[in-house]
């Protein structure tokens, strides 16, 4: 019996023209204490994944379980790292993760709940910035405050959204570093949804693509057989790295995205167009005028 | 240098402005002169580009006795100006008061809930630019019963009225203007209502709730003066309007002045606060 398990899930939004399937056919099976990654495009649906198993969503068709209990709505149980941290910006560090553990434990006692949220606090080092707004931390900071916010509520899955996104190359490789580090010390069963196929790799179990949408679905799901802990510069070179990485990029250019996408494309004309000043211009030619650049025409192009 | 360039803008050129302003009036004022008749009487003929107008000396003449000694009160209707004044702005703090407890709550509501919105926007669009004049006979025929308190309670009426629809609007603004990841946050983090309320929905909402705030106790200040005017209270407004039926146009001025400078103290208060609360 798996330990989450997504069942035949899609997903619909509406938009201007009827509706599109962002998600289509998901089939999904965690086991407890698996980090599993999920990699795919940019827009491809991952964030819309994230919410339906966080349950901020529900999925038009199919089920998400987890412990054989369906999800339906927001709970403890699932930690989510979101991809833009959503720090509250008025309560400090140290505050914004009591926000989280206060109303999961009420009948703990002040000295144990100030106990539990520093205990996290120092967990993603940052004791030394507990007293400080998100305003006045780095990017970095900030995702790791969200890191121990999650697992202050200890849940029993961890949901991280892309949560490497917005940094830059030195301090992702850091952080990617300590996500490995906290998720291996704590066994935690995470789902990490990335665009980077490395990142994926390098952190996790396993790791599945998801094909580009609309009507995205998950790809064939690759075993990752590295043994931990994982050298950053070592597995550049491992043969195995190498094998995984191929297979999921060959399938996220080949089959996963594999589909005729329309672009519609404005083609911006020059403001004023050409004209001859030898022919004399009567002022009520409306005929003979300069195209503006209102006068936008639009193009689609079918991409393969 | 950068002292330098700090006198410059905050005192030597704004003292220039108010220079040019004194001279402007003392050249469109009126002065008074007496002829002498042949046959021995005096006359007193007024000159001037505009003839009832009292030259900035006169009134400073005239008045001194209300600024000098600001809060004696040497009869009911003959006491300093900040006296005045402060009689003012308790009337308008307690109508204020009123304005913000009302206004802030509606404000939430119409932010919260799309029908709530539907159902009372046009109603508030209808209202809000209805001049306080107006609403003052509607406050006094209200509170008509209530004896000696009629007065001070279409006063209150009226200014809580006219000047709770900037509140309600921002803060309608701004609880719409709050972004989802935050409610996702709460949703997440199983907040309660009660928890939601003061940890996300009021904090993300407080800079659009003081720039209401701010808004509000600007007309809250126009309002006192028409409301004193037409009950009769004893306040600023209403010395001005005493001063007018007497012929005594130097105190006008000074109250046009006290008013003005009032307003501007009490709107540099709130926007002090206001910044304080956009700087989070």
């Amino acid at each position: 019996m798996p330990f989450l398990e997504i069942k035949n899930v899609s997903k619909s939004y509406p938009v201007d023209s009827g509706r599109t399937t962002v998600l289509k056919n998901i089939n999904l099976q965690i086991e407890k204490g698996e980090f599993v990654a999920i990699v795919g495009y940019s827009g491809a649906g991952k964030t819309t994944l994230m919410n339906l198993i966080a349950g901020l969503h529900r999925p038009d068709t199919g089920t998400v379980t987890l412990n054989d209990l369906e999800i339906v709505e927001p709970g403890p149980d699932r930690g989510v790292v979101f991809q833009n941290y959503s720090l509250l910006p008025w309560l400090t560090v140290y505050e914004n993760i009591s926000l989280a553990v206060t109303p999961l434990f009420p009948n703990w006692s002040e000295a144990k709940r100030k106990q539990h949220v520093e205990k996290y606090i120092e967990m993603v080092h940052l004791s030394h910035a507990k007293e400080k707004r998100p305003a006045d931390l780095s990017g970095g900071m900030r995702q790791r405050v969200s890191v121990a916010r999650a697992l202050a509520m200890e849940p029993q899955i961890l949901l991280m959204d892309e949560p490497l996104g917005a940094l830059d190359a030195l301090t992702r490789a850091t952080l990617q570093d300590e996500i490995g580090r906290i998720c291996q010390e704590s066994g935690k069963t995470v789902v990490l949804i990335t665009n980077d196929p490395d990142e994926g790799i390098y952190l996790a179990d396993r790791i599945i693509p998801l094909s580009t949408g609309p009507e995205a679905t998950l790809g064939p799901s690759f075993t990752v057989d590295i043994e931990r802990p994982r050298d950053r510069k070592a597995m550049n070179h491992d043969p195995r790295f190498k094998r995984i990485r191929n297979g999921v990029v060959e399938w996220l250019l080949g089959e996963g995205g594999r589909k005729h996408t329309t672009v519609t494309k404005r083609l911006v004309l020059p403001d004023i167009e050409p004209e001859d000043l030898s022919v004399a211009r009567s002022p009520f030619d409306r005929r003979r005028r300069p195209i503006r650049k209102s006068e936008r025409k639009v193009e689609k192009i079918e991409i393969n | 240098m950068k002292a330098k360039k700090y006198i410059i803008d905050f005192l030597l050129l704004p003292m220039v402005g108010l220079a040019a302003s004194l001279i402007i009036w003392q050249l469109l004022s009126g002065h008074v002169e007496i002829h002498k008749n042949a046959d021995g009487t005096t006359e007193e003929v007024k000159t001037g580009v505009v003839k009832d107008l009292p030259s900035p000396a006169t009134t400073w003449e005239k008045t001194s006795k209300y600024v000098l000694k600001p809060f004696e009160k040497r009869e009911e209707l003959d006491q300093g100006v900040l006296r005045f004044t402060w009689y003012s702005l308790l009337i308008v703090a307690k109508g204020y008061a009123i304005a913000l407890i009302l206004g802030t709550p509606l404000g939430f509501f119409l932010g919260l809930s799309k029908a709530f919105t539907k159902m009372f926007d046009p109603i508030i669009q209808l209202l809000r630019p209805v001049s306080p004049l107006a609403w003052l006979p509607l406050g006094v025929v209200l509170f008509s019963g209530a004896g000696k308190q009629a007065n001070e309670m279409a006063a209150l009426f009226t200014i809580a009225v006219c000047s709770m629809w900037p509140t309600v609007l921002n803060t309608a603004v701004g609880v719409r203007a709050i972004p989802q990841d935050y409610l996702n946050v709460a949703k997440v983090l199983k907040l309660s209502r009660t928890q939601t309320l003061f940890k996300i929905l009021i904090p993300a909402t407080l800079p659009y709730m003081f720039t209401g705030y701010r808004l509000s106790l600007g007309i809250a200040w126009l309002v006192i003066v028409a409301v004193e005017m037409l009950t009769g209270r004893i306040g600023v407004g209403n010395f001005l309007w005493n001063e007018y039926n007497n012929g005594l146009y130097t105190s006008i001025i000074l109250c046009i002045l006290t008013i003005g400078l009032v307003g501007f103290v009490l709107d540099r208060g709130m926007s002090l606060l206001e910044k304080r609360f956009k700087s989070i």
